[in-house]
């Protein structure tokens, strides 16, 4: 058996690739991952659901037209019973509607809108601003770190729920602001983590090379550390965005997130809390869309981890078993 | 060591001590590693200087000193006569290459080996594009690499291909000195033995200058023309290879010869070994006077209070440089005084089964 048979039988995609591409080609860490990402049926379940969301979140206004109502209408025909109730679920309403007769799923739709943009933004601001500081305090050690390494603890120790609720007191809720509390206080748990990954990679021989070939800090920052902080980067982000999705509906929840008229789901969990005893799904289906998406983002976090990290076989080991019972 | 010949190094008192330090704000200085203390050094033009000497004792320290990739605590590093100071330039930094230990840790493992390779040329802007990959490839024929690997990534090689890597790297700016840290001692005896003929070919061809390290005195051997001892952060002995390993004066230098391997059994169990006693002293707090003679067979008076200088001693060639009070004669055993000092030292032991 020759060595091209070997890696045939280890992933057919990978044969494929080399079949279509001649010669044998070097499969970079990302296109590994990527094929080992593939062969989680969890993940790619996960991943399927949250590309679902994000199709749904763009179409939100079809999906308002076709189910026939405008997420702030309150519908006083169909949506309300004669004593004034929310309408369970039914052929105009597919998933019900709430105290003012609002959709249900419509409300739920656009309120995926706001928790991904608010997750995703949130997330990716948290990502840049965790990097930079986390990278230079680590990389540059010394004062630099000294005093950046502190304002991460600050940070981190600061009453997250008492500061923004008193933010949103004192500038009313809003989606920006709430953008931004959730930005200042996921960033720095990044900032943490990547200035110890920066501290390792710096004593790594790689960087003494680049050095004594005459790079410059800021070559090595960006073409020797970043790209090897990258994988648990991609890990990281993934397990904040749920994190901020639940963040942004707990704030709106308490009143202190976006505008309680945006409908999101925190906002519809709020309103919950005034009808669940007679109207259950006002409350099972703003959390049961929540759950699912920080479900999702979850295990998918959790897969991406496996898939960059080659120690971790422990994804091989199950499909072998797996492989040779069938067998 | 001796002045002779064309320096191309040449490194004047040079010291590097690494500060200890405590404490979350205030950090304090609470002691100093003294990894390289006064060594005095000078590398020929064209040949290769050996530096031996066990785990811990400052040598590679020593060969990052030298590449300026730590900046010197005291002393001089003169290149080319020229003093390369606590930053040196881009001119200094294309001349002298270093070789790194670990073929693993010294390729970043997300970069292509074409890119690897291609680092130099990029850094110093010398080439690119076509031209750069032109040479790139040119370099991993040069150093027995398939040139169209060039796309692969350093996981996909071995050990010794990844050495061979480094090399290349190494070679791209056409260096004149280049600082091998231990290259081989990573590797598998077999791909040692072609790692160092590479090596040894690429300095015939390009008339490359070499510093070696290594704690393998065999491999020092084969490929040095000059060799230096080091014990502690300090020179103990430095001679010509063959003229090292004939006569060796300081007893650290005769413990250590005795203690490599030899091939030939005969010749193994006819020789004499010295085994020292205890451990390398911590670099923290290094003995005073000479710094072996905690562990020194000969060891005197002298020995504790005064710090022996690196000269030529009687009846040895200039270029013989010891750093003892009391050099080995000829026909000397240290390991029958070293016996008589275990028996009075120790208390007596049951006989070995």
């Amino acid at each position: 058996m020759s060595l091209t048979d070997l890696e045939a039988d280890a992933s057919l995609p990978a044969a494929e690739e080399v079949a279509a591409a001649g010669p044998i080609q070097g499969r970079s860490p990302w296109q590994l991952a990527w094929a080992r990402l593939r062969r989680d049926k969890a993940a790619m379940i996960s991943l399927a659901i949250i590309v679902l969301l994000i199709v749904m979140a763009l179409i939100a206004p079809l999906i308002s037209k076709w189910i026939g109502y405008a997420p702030a209408f309150g519908d006083r025909k169909l949506g309300i019973t004669e004593d004034g109730l929310p309408v369970g679920l039914n052929g105009h309403h597919p998933l019900g509607t709430d105290r003012l007769g609002r959709d249900l799923l419509v409300r739920a739709v656009y309120g995926a809108r706001i928790s991904l943009i608010v997750g995703l933004v949130s997330t990716a601001l948290a990502t840049i601003l965790g990097v930079v500081v986390g990278a230079m305090a680590g990389y540059f050690g010394g004062v630099i770190d000294t005093v950046l390494a502190r304002f991460m603890d600050v940070t981190l120790s600061f009453p997250y729920l008492l500061f923004a609720i008193a933010l949103a007191a004192a500038f009313g809720a809003s989606t920006p602001l709430t953008v931004l509390v959730i930005t200042f206080f996921s960033w720095a748990s990044i900032g943490r983590i990547v200035r110890g990954q920066v501290i390792s990679i710096k004593q790594r021989e790689f960087v003494e090379a680049a050095r004594s070939l005459g790079a410059g800090n800021i070559r090595i920052i960006f073409i020797d550390v970043i790209p090897n902080l990258l994988a648990p980067l991609i890990v990281l982000a993934t397990m904040t965005i749920p994190v901020a999705i639940v963040f942004e509906s707990t704030l709106s929840f308490l009143g202190a997130g976006i505008d309680p008229r945006t409908p999101s789901w925190g906002n519809m969990l709020s309103d919950a809390t005034e009808t669940y005893q007679v109207a259950w799904w006002t409350l099972v289906v703003p959390a049961a869309f929540l759950l699912i998406t920080t479900l999702a983002f979850n295990i998918l976090g959790d897969a991406v981890r496996d898939a960059l990290d080659p120690r971790s076989e422990r994804l091989f080991a199950a499909q072998k078993a797996g492989r040779k019972k069938k067998k | 060591m001796s002045q002779s010949g064309d320096a191309l190094v040449k490194l004047e008192g040079v010291y590097k001590h690494f500060p200890i330090k405590q404490g979350i704000f205030f950090k304090k200085e609470v002691g100093r590693v003294h990894a390289v203390d006064g060594v005095d050094l000078e590398v020929r033009r064209g040949e290769t200087l050996g530096i031996v000497g066990e785990s811990g004792c400052g040598k590679s320290t020593l060969a990052r000193c030298i590449t300026g990739l730590h900046p010197i605590t005291k002393g001089r590093i003169l290149f080319e006569g020229q003093d390369i100071g606590r930053s040196p330039g881009k001119a200094f930094r294309r001349d002298v290459q270093m070789i790194f230990q670990d073929p693993y840790g010294s390729l970043n493992p997300r970069r292509r080996v074409g890119s690897i390779i291609g680092d130099p040329f990029d850094i110093h802007g010398t080439a690119s594009g076509a031209e750069r990959k032109r040479r790139v490839q040119e370099l991993m024929e040069l150093v027995g690499l398939n040139p169209e690997h060039f796309n692969r990534f350093p996981a996909e090689f071995s050990g010794g291909q990844r050495q061979r890597i480094g090399v290349a790297r190494a070679l791209a700016l056409k260096p004149k000195l280049i600082v091998c840290d231990e290259p081989v001692s990573a590797l598998d005896v077999s791909i040692q033995a072609q790692v160092i003929n590479l090596l040894k070919d690429l300095q015939d061809e390009l008339g490359l200058t070499y510093i070696f390290i290594a704690h393998d005195l065999s491999v020092v051997r084969y490929v040095s023309n000059r060799v230096a001892v080091m014990y502690l952060g300090k020179i103990a002995e430095g001679a010509e290879g063959e003229e090292l390993y004939e006569r060796p004066r300081h007893p650290y230098t005769n413990a250590l010869l005795s203690a490599a391997s030899v091939a030939d059994p005969d010749a193994a169990e006819k020789r004499e070994r010295i085994v020292l006693i205890g451990d390398v002293p911590s670099p923290i707090k290094p003995p005073s006077g000479c710094r072996f003679h905690p562990r020194c067979p000969k060891a005197q008076e002298t020995c504790v209070g005064e710090v022996p200088v690196l000269i030529a001693r009687a009846g040895d060639p200039a270029d013989h440089v010891t750093a003892c009070h009391f050099p080995v004669e000829a026909g000397e055993h240290l390991a029958r005084e070293q016996a008589a000092i275990e028996q009075l030292s120790t208390e007596p032991t049951l006989p070995s089964a």
